[in-house]
């Protein structure tokens, strides 16, 4: 282990954990959103939108996303669709990562039993006092669990990135292998800065988890 | 309407050759599902245990599972272990030790949870019922454990089926190496290529996995119900 090396090579991959982060932060933000969109137009049975969404999650959830970014990346623009190779990285996690939560978030609004629904509606409480005050509340609190789970499975994907040559962790770590031959000092810091963007979310997220667990209820 | 370049499937042998990268995928995650299935349930029930040194050290290599991505992985096994300790390994056997370790792990860890989730009463019950500790475990326990363990481990079996993809990462010849072989083989015949094989790939990995996902799902809800 060479620690000139490793001082030399820090700010490279600084600069790639940056990158990372930000286009991960924007695909989950986006992923989010989309799920908790994809998740009540199936939880409602909205007709047509559902069935769209639903032949989108299972898409989505069915296939690597390398492939997809792939699709998106170098098919798109044969048909006339260029896509930037940020925007795309960013657009592939937030649409694998929609079907995810969107599945995570029904799954929470189903988990919610309907004589809860009931009570609140003889309590006096209009349809969007249920769904805000009682419904979403418990739904959330339900699936924190594989909420969780889910963020750190999309930050652990974007470690694909550098197949469509976005300077990430991974394509740093592979150029600088493939120029200096530093292996043993490439592969620690990759290993380090891994661990230093999802080391945190783990810990965050169980926090988070323990805090929820009072929110349930009946237990 | 552009050309959709789906035609280049067509020519010689290409969709075979699609179909060969395809199995070369398969064949890594499924005999990878083999080692993670026969190692991961022993292990799992070795975590049941209470002793500390077994919780702390499955517990380390859980988390180091459980954060590292699957690429780093692979990248630590081919590239890192080949230069410390100087052997030559194989990518396709670098692949099948990444995902057979990362497998083992997520196995490992349904079982746990599947025979953490059984009630204590249902052991107290069957031992009140006269019922040996052999009986317990095959007619009591087991069954139930199995019923909660089967829809998530073939869930499993699909997220490994879909991850096998990185390896070409490493420079395995799998599906999507081929494809980008054949695109750039016909770079001049038919520019569109790459909707058509990037597309027909998408699809060959869906039509892999999500009749696995469907039959997880279906389980699932059948064995919720009783």
């Amino acid at each position: 282990m060479n620690w000139e090396v490793i001082g030399s090579y820090l700010p490279l991959f600084w600069k790639a954990m940056l990158l990372t982060l930000r286009i991960g932060w924007i695909g989950i933000i986006f992923a989010i959103l989309i799920g908790i969109l994809c998740a009540i137009v199936r939880f409602y049975k909205i007709p047509v939108a559902s069935q769209i969404a639903g032949v989108y999650i299972e898409l989505f959830r069915n296939t690597p996303l390398l492939v997809q970014l792939f699709f998106l990346y170098f098919a798109l623009p044969r048909i006339g669709i260029p896509i930037r190779a940020d925007f795309c990285g960013a657009l592939g996690l937030a649409l694998l990562g929609g079907a995810y939560m969107a599945e995570t978030f029904r799954s929470g609004l189903e988990s919610v039993a309907k004589i809860q629904t009931e009570s609140a509606l003889s309590l006096g409480m209009n349809k969007s006092q249920v769904v805000t005050h009682i419904i979403f509340p418990q739904a959330f609190s339900v699936s924190v669990p594989s909420f969780v789970a889910n963020i750190i499975f999309l930050l652990k994907e974007t470690s694909v990135f550098s197949a469509i040559s976005l300077m990430d962790l991974m394509f740093t770590a592979k150029d600088l292998i493939g120029l200096y031959y530093k292996t043993t000092e490439c592969l620690t810091l990759l290993v380090v800065f891994y661990a230093l963007i999802l080391i945190p979310v783990s810990v965050l997220g169980d926090r988070l988890e323990r805090r929820v667990r009072h929110a349930e209820f009946g237990n | 309407m552009p050309n959709l370049g789906i035609e280049v499937l067509f020519k010689g042998s290409n969709m075979a050759r699609l179909l060969g990268g395809l199995w070369v995928s398969l064949r890594i995650s499924l005999i990878a599902v083999g080692f993670s299935i026969g190692l991961g349930i022993p292990l799992g029930i070795v975590m049941t245990s209470k002793s500390p040194v077994i919780k702390v050290i499955t517990r380390l290599y859980l988390e180091v599972v459980r954060i590292m991505p699957q690429m780093v992985l692979l990248f630590l096994v081919f590239f890192g272990t080949t230069r410390a300790f100087g052997w030559n390994l194989n990518a396709e056997v670098a692949s099948v030790i990444v995902f057979s370790f990362w497998g083992c792990a997520e196995m490992a860890d349904l079982v746990r949870g599947a025979f953490i989730s059984i009630p204590k009463h249902q052991y107290e019950s069957a031992k009140a019922l006269g019922m040996n500790s052999f009986l317990v475990f095959s007619v009591i326990i087991l069954p139930q454990t199995l019923r909660r363990l089967l829809p998530l481990s073939i869930n499993l079996v699909t997220r490994m089926i879909k991850t096998t993809s990185l390896v070409m990462m490493i420079g395995v010849v799998e599906v999507l190496k081929v494809g980008q072989q054949i695109i750039e083989a016909n770079r001049t015949s038919s520019p569109n290529a790459a909707f058509g094989v990037y597309g027909t790939v998408l699809l060959l990995y869906f039509i892999g996995c999500w009749p696995i996902s469907m039959l997880s799902k279906y389980l699932e809800k059948k064995w919720n119900k009783s």
